[in-house]
């Protein structure tokens, strides 16, 4: 038995844990959950656990339902809010087919395969997403606990409490945060995850956001990752970070350009820029995710790169001079919280490294506010708009070659079919708002 | 098995005779400075300190191990039976004595049972640096007696540090000693694992991992103290 295995099964024994939770994430980034005892343990590790795939959003067809999820023992942690008493461990897994074979639905092994794709051009994909969510009375009840602002300090806030103890869980999880605080929105809030390898970090946004509920739950409050849940007010965004290492080295650092950006770096972008397009449908996979798309709430709109404009779609952010070396990075303004991370993080990868590996050139920084640009001024600068609903996504989507090559084709098939529904089904819903604009005045 | 520290230089001739017979290696120091120069990597396997002619020497050198410039487990002292009032107040030096003339088994039976307490025995099962203790047979690591839940590679790291304390690693060092496997992060996968160590071990203890800019890492004090050549945690 490998070491990770050993170490796993010793600590289950030693801790007293009394079940294992096995967690895999599905094609629309469910987080999947069965629970295993010790005494089936050792053999989920040797052998992985047969469970009917036709169950999970994206898997498999009836016909073809057993596969196997095979337990990451590197991943195994204790859920602290289960307490010691009975404790619960969890590992995420992989899913493989009975010969063992990497099942192609699988998210976790999508993401994978695109990292080995980038370890053979020698580069390690290093992310830090800004987590933004909402916290409600309840699923049925959106009415905010509070009315601050950004940075406000809002004293005796259950929020506040909410957001330290969902901190303290994190931290005891392994996931460092580097920052936290309130945000825009009324009860909104944001917590920065410090940077990862894109994998451990998918594995992360799955923990964060069951942390984030759970803490919630335990005060009787709902925590949602819904893009955009109060008209009128600021979405949740999930601005990722990215930078790309080689060995010990940031490849997207040159301290010689004025933007203090490498080659790679430069191509890397314009790689995001001219693909942005058709990677949105999996950033912002939801018809509501297109509702915080929109001018005048600092969600990106056009694409374009600027080094200190939070409407562009990449930003280059400043590094601390002592630190640029290490802490060059590109920042992703599309994505919301409701993603699949595993995928989201693929198709930004696959992006940026497509840029990489033709040389693209890095168009011009867009300098003036381009919200306030006329259509026709954009346009002579060449900057293109994000699609403006999901079925402009999916069409994008679908002419991509790109994308069918990043997500394989069962998942590339499966995403398109899965959101095409989606719209059709939107597309039938009469609004309140059609009714209160048009039922009286029509 | 790491070597004996043994004082003075030359020893008396009957211990150099029974530490060879026991198949025990060891050296001669002949004074502190030398022990602490000789030090082989990964540190002595003990001491034994003569006091018979000159125990003053004795004494300081026993005051040097114990101030933790080197990494040592056990120290025996061996002693006349005229000094044995000149151990009062001074328990703080040894683990343990020895009344010279020795009985050459007796002194076998105290080494063998020092270093098995010390966990470096045929079997070393326990690592241990200030409040920090692991246990390598059953994976378990607690700080302050709290039990630490680490994943794999969060324990597999931490026992490489608490088994080379005071040394300097680069990140590539520890990824090839460590991980010892090309892993998805590279070697920013070192900071990473670090950083989340040092959440786990909490505030108190997160400085036991120095950050050693634009060099790597290092675990615990070095021989010229705590923090020196070192930032802080970063």
């Amino acid at each position: 038995m490998e070491p990770q295995a050993e170490y796993v099964l010793r600590t289950v024994e030693e801790r007293g844990v009394r079940f294992v939770r096995l967690w895999f994430t599905d094609v629309l980034g469910k987080l999947k959950s069965f629970s295993i005892t010790p005494a089936e343990l050792e053999t989920a590790l040797e052998e992985g656990m047969t469970f009917d795939g036709s169950a999970i959003e994206g898997y498999t067809r009836v016909q073809e339902s057993d596969m196997l999820a095979r337990p990451d023992a590197t991943t195994f942690e204790l859920l602290p809010w289960r307490g010691s008493e009975a404790a619960v461990g969890r590992m995420f897994c992989d899913i493989t087919h009975f010969d063992g074979t990497p099942f192609a639905g699988d998210p976790r092994n999508v993401l994978k395969r695109n990292l080995a794709r980038a370890r053979e051009r020698g580069f390690t994909f290093f992310v830090s997403p800004e987590m933004e969510y909402f916290y409600f009375r309840s699923e049925h009840d959106p009415t905010p606990l509070d009315d601050g602002g950004f940075f406000d300090l809002t004293t005796q806030d259950i929020a506040s409490e909410l957001r330290k103890q969902t901190i303290i869980t994190l931290e005891a999880m392994g996931i460092p945060v580097e920052y936290s605080f309130h945000e825009n929105g009324p009860s909104q809030h944001e917590i920065d995850l410090r940077y990862n390898d894109a994998l451990s970090m998918a594995d992360n946004v799955m923990t964060f956001r069951l942390v984030v509920k759970e803490v919630a739950r335990l005060h009787n409050v709902h925590a949602t990752f819904m893009p955009k849940p109060i008209a009128g007010a600021f979405g949740s965004g999930m601005h990722t970070h990215l930078s790309l290492f080689d060995g010990e080295a940031n490849a997207f650092h040159e301290p010689d350009n004025e933007f203090g950006l490498s080659k790679t770096g430069q191509s890397f972008i314009a790689g995001l820029l001219r693909h942005g397009r058709e990677i949105t449908a999996v950033t912002n996979q939801w018809v509501n995710s297109y509702k915080r798309l929109v001018m005048g709430y600092e969600a990106p709109v056009f694409v374009c790169w600027a080094r200190n404009n939070r409407s562009a779609l990449v930003r280059v952010p400043p590094a601390k001079q002592a630190h640029a070396g290490d802490a060059t990075r590109i920042e992703y303004r599309a994505p919301d919280p409701a993603c699949n991370p595993y995928l989201a993080f693929s198709a930004m990868l696959a992006a940026g490294m497509r840029g990489v590996e033709q040389g693209y050139e890095l168009p011009p920084e867009a300098t003036n506010n381009i919200f306030e640009m006329t259509p026709e001024q954009r346009s002579a600068e060449g900057i293109g708009a994000l699609p403006t609903s999901l079925d402009e996504a999916i069409d994008a989507m679908e002419g991509s070659e790109l994308m069918a090559e990043t997500l394989g084709d069962h998942v590339y098939e499966y995403f398109l079919r899965n959101k095409r529904a989606e719209w059709d089904e939107y597309k039938l819903q009469v609004t309140p708002w059609e009714l209160t604009r048009f039922l009286g005045e029509l | 098995m790491r070597p004996l520290l043994v004082y003075p230089d030359p020893p008396p001739p009957q211990l150099a005779q029974m530490l060879d017979l026991a198949g025990t290696p060891w050296k001669a120091v002949a004074n502190a400075s030398i022990a602490m120069a000789q030090e082989p990597a990964d540190g002595w396997g003990g001491a034994v300190i003569v006091a018979d002619d000159d125990a003053e020497g004795a004494f300081g050198v026993c005051r040097a191990l114990r101030r933790g410039d080197a990494k040592l487990d056990a120290v025996l002292l061996l002693i006349t039976g005229m000094q044995l009032a000149d151990l009062e107040h001074r328990e703080d030096l040894f683990d343990d004595f020895c009344l010279n003339p020795f009985q050459p088994r007796e002194l076998e039976a105290r080494l063998r049972h020092l270093r098995f307490r010390a966990g470096h025995g045929s079997d070393p099962q326990l690592g241990s640096y200030g409040e920090l203790v692991l246990n390598f047979e059953t994976y378990q690591a607690m700080i302050d007696e709290r039990p630490l839940d680490l994943t794999y590679m969060e324990y597999e790291l931490l026992k490489f540090f608490v088994t080379h304390p005071g040394k300097v690693f680069t990140r590539e060092q520890l990824l090839s000693r460590v991980w010892g496997y090309e892993y998805y992060g590279g070697a920013r996968t070192v900071d990473v694992h670090v950083r989340r160590l040092r959440a786990k071990l909490g505030e108190e203890h997160a400085n036991l991992i120095q950050t050693v800019r634009s060099v790597g890492y290092l675990f615990g004090s070095t021989r010229w103290g705590a923090g020196a050549g070192a930032s802080g945690p970063t």
